[in-house]
């Protein structure tokens, strides 16, 4: 069968390893959200002395890939300390899995997000994290280099398609260099918004297109 | 090859054997051209066998054959119905075109390169269950309306418009009236006598029978302009070369469907239906209770998603599609499920299930069981639905 996913992603898609929940965990986190229809939660458990990741279970709400992202990003944060899983990019997680087909490298973001933000909560918790931040472009910029652009398989800044970027008063301004017709366009947009509105001083995200 | 439960019979269909056997002469030995009445014999029995089928088709709508044209399938019939239309009568009668939200893609982009044209077209919303708002159609339609376009029966939740009403609100205003019946060709009843209808969309690949070969139903006097140039075919309607041995296996391809086996298909739907809704926790069926073509069954499975369900279930040799943006091309969510007012996860977990001929009550309720179990073990590592 000629499938769009290579033997090693199907095996994790269809015995997905540390799945299920940690009760009582020292760090969670939830990325996505059922109206991207991709979303995953990831649970912590680690060692207050070495800072080691004891036990890590992860949720999917997603396709196959965002399963097997799921899977084998707790295989490699599994031992580490919470800095060195910090640092597993999605390339790692995507090479760790033997590649994923282009449009569906965005749930190895996906997966790396999830866990950096539940070793976030887990320092946010422990007192271990620095006050809030106001933000700036450079911030929004950061945070749109998680969304992905399907035509090219890379993220949307690195393809070029963010043309402006105007924060005023709490709301951000993002003009896409793509036509509003485009087959893509609106699935960018919604995973564009998704990002950044979640920052803790923007009310509201506005996304153009060029035509 | 392994055992494969097929349920995606709205996408293409297995071809019946019979079809095939009407097919294969004409590919070996009548494989001329159709010619004129003073051509040579072989050519003439070409031209015999195409217009028999096309008056054994014509027949089955209740036309006349000089009503019924030959087209490679249905998305090639729609863009002639909607863009030869737009062409015949845009500069004589008005530029406004009116389709439902829920058409298929071959519609809806025909609708949409006509708006780049200068053409302007409503979309008309669809009520939970799939139908079109009547009482809106009437107020969109204005003197400057030349179509409305509006399905038969819907490609992914089966609703059935009353296409009988909608024809006598367009013809009372004056205005033409297309319909795609691509899903409900000789499944539903559909008959030219009874219903006011201009221009009819059919195909052959959801009825068992080839691929490639499609027909527009023209009724007599319909303004058209051809969009296809090519020879004098199809009553110079369409150019290009006959597809004899397709136009012969449609006509039989429609002839083999009974009555009874589209009783037989609604009970295989039925089964689905009834059982997911018995055994399955939160689940939605997508499309109206009754009034839906015999073999859609469509279903939102909570807290999961599509693909996810098709590529576990694709292990059993079981096919179905889901509306899942993760499954498609663009990474779009299904255009009707939003338009029957569902959030995106409605179409994330949902699954078109379409039974055929080739169906038994057996296989389908082999699906359901292994669905059950599907459903059940992605909710396991689901992060939704648990508190």
């Amino acid at each position: 069968m000629a499938s769009p996913y290579n033997d090693l992603v199907l095996e994790h898609f269809k015995n997905p390893r540390n799945t299920g929940r940690i009760e009582d965990p020292d760090g969670k986190a939830t990325e996505g959200s059922p109206a991207c229809g991709d979303m995953v939660s990831l649970y912590l458990k680690v060692d207050p002395e070495t800072k080691v990741i004891d036990d890590i279970k992860f949720e999917s709400y997603g396709c196959a890939s965002n399963i097997a992202t799921g899977s084998i990003i707790t295989e490699l944060a599994k031992g580490k300390t919470i800095d060195e899983a910090k640092n597993i990019t999605w390339q790692e997680a995507s090479e760790a899995l033997g590649g994923l087909p282009k449009i569906k490298a965005h749930c190895s973001v996906l997966a790396v997000e999830v866990l950096r933000s539940a070793i976030q909560n887990y320092e946010e918790k422990h007192g271990l994290v620095t006050e809030k931040v106001v933000t700036t472009e450079e911030i929004v910029r950061k945070r749109l280099k998680k969304v992905m652009n399907p035509i090219k398989g890379l993220d949307m800044v690195a393809t070029h398609l963010v043309k402006e970027i105007d924060i005023t008063g709490g709301v951000v301004r993002i003009i896409i260099d793509l036509p509003a017709t485009h087959q893509f366009a609106n699935a960018i947009k919604e995973d564009a918004v998704e990002k950044i509105e979640s920052l803790w001083d923007i009310d509201r995200v506005i996304v153009e297109f060029t035509d | 090859m392994e055992k494969v439960y097929y349920l995606d019979n709205a996408a293409a269909t297995r071809l019946d054997e019979q079809v095939l056997e009407v097919m294969t002469p004409l590919y070996f030995d009548r494989y001329s051209v159709a010619t004129s009445e003073f051509g040579y014999s072989l050519g003439v029995e070409a031209k015999e066998a195409l217009d028999d089928a096309r008056t054994r088709l014509a027949r089955a709508l209740g036309a006349n054959s000089q009503e019924f044209i030959f087209t490679s399938g249905s998305a090639e019939s729609s863009n002639l119905a909607l863009k030869g239309v737009a062409k015949a009568l845009g500069a004589k009668k008005g530029k406004h075109l009116i389709v439902s939200k829920i058409e298929d893609f071959p519609v809806l982009y025909s609708a949409r390169t006509l708006e780049k044209e200068g053409f302007t077209v409503d979309y008309l919303d669809v009520d939970g269950d799939g139908l079109v708002d009547l009482e809106k159609l009437q107020t969109l339609i204005s003197p400057e309306t030349i179509l409305v376009s509006i399905q038969h029966g819907n490609q992914e939740i089966g609703t059935l418009q009353d296409i009988a009403a909608i024809g006598k609100i367009c013809h009372d205003q004056g205005v033409l009236f297309h319909t795609d019946a691509t899903h409900t060709f000789m499944r539903v009843p559909l008959d030219v006598t009874a219903v006011a209808v201009d221009l009819i969309t059919v195909s052959a690949h959801t009825l068992h029978g080839p691929k490639g070969i499609g027909g527009l139903y023209v009724k007599k006097g319909t303004a058209l302009a051809k969009i296809m140039d090519g020879g004098f075919q199809e009553f110079d309607l369409r150019g290009g070369m006959d597809n004899i041995p397709g136009a012969v296996g449609f006509a039989k391809a429609a002839e083999l469907v009974t009555a009874d086996e589209n009783i037989r298909l609604a009970a295989m739907r039925d089964k689905i239906i009834t059982m997911v809704s018995d055994q399955i926790p939160d689940v939605i069926l997508n499309g109206h209770p009754r009034q839906r073509t015999p073999q859609n069954a469509n279903i939102t499975f909570h807290y999961v998603e599509g693909e996810s369900i098709t590529l576990h279930l694709d292990m059993y040799g079981i096919a179905v599609s889901t509306g899942s943006a993760c499954f498609s091309r663009s990474l779009e969510a299904s255009h009707v499920i939003a338009a029957i007012g569902g959030d995106h996860e409605r179409a994330h977990g949902s699954i078109r299930m379409t039974v055929g001929r080739f169906n038994t009550m057996e296989e389908v309720i082999f699906v359901v069981e292994t669905l059950k179990k599907v459903v059940e073990n992605l909710r396991k590592i689901s992060p939704l639905g648990k508190e």
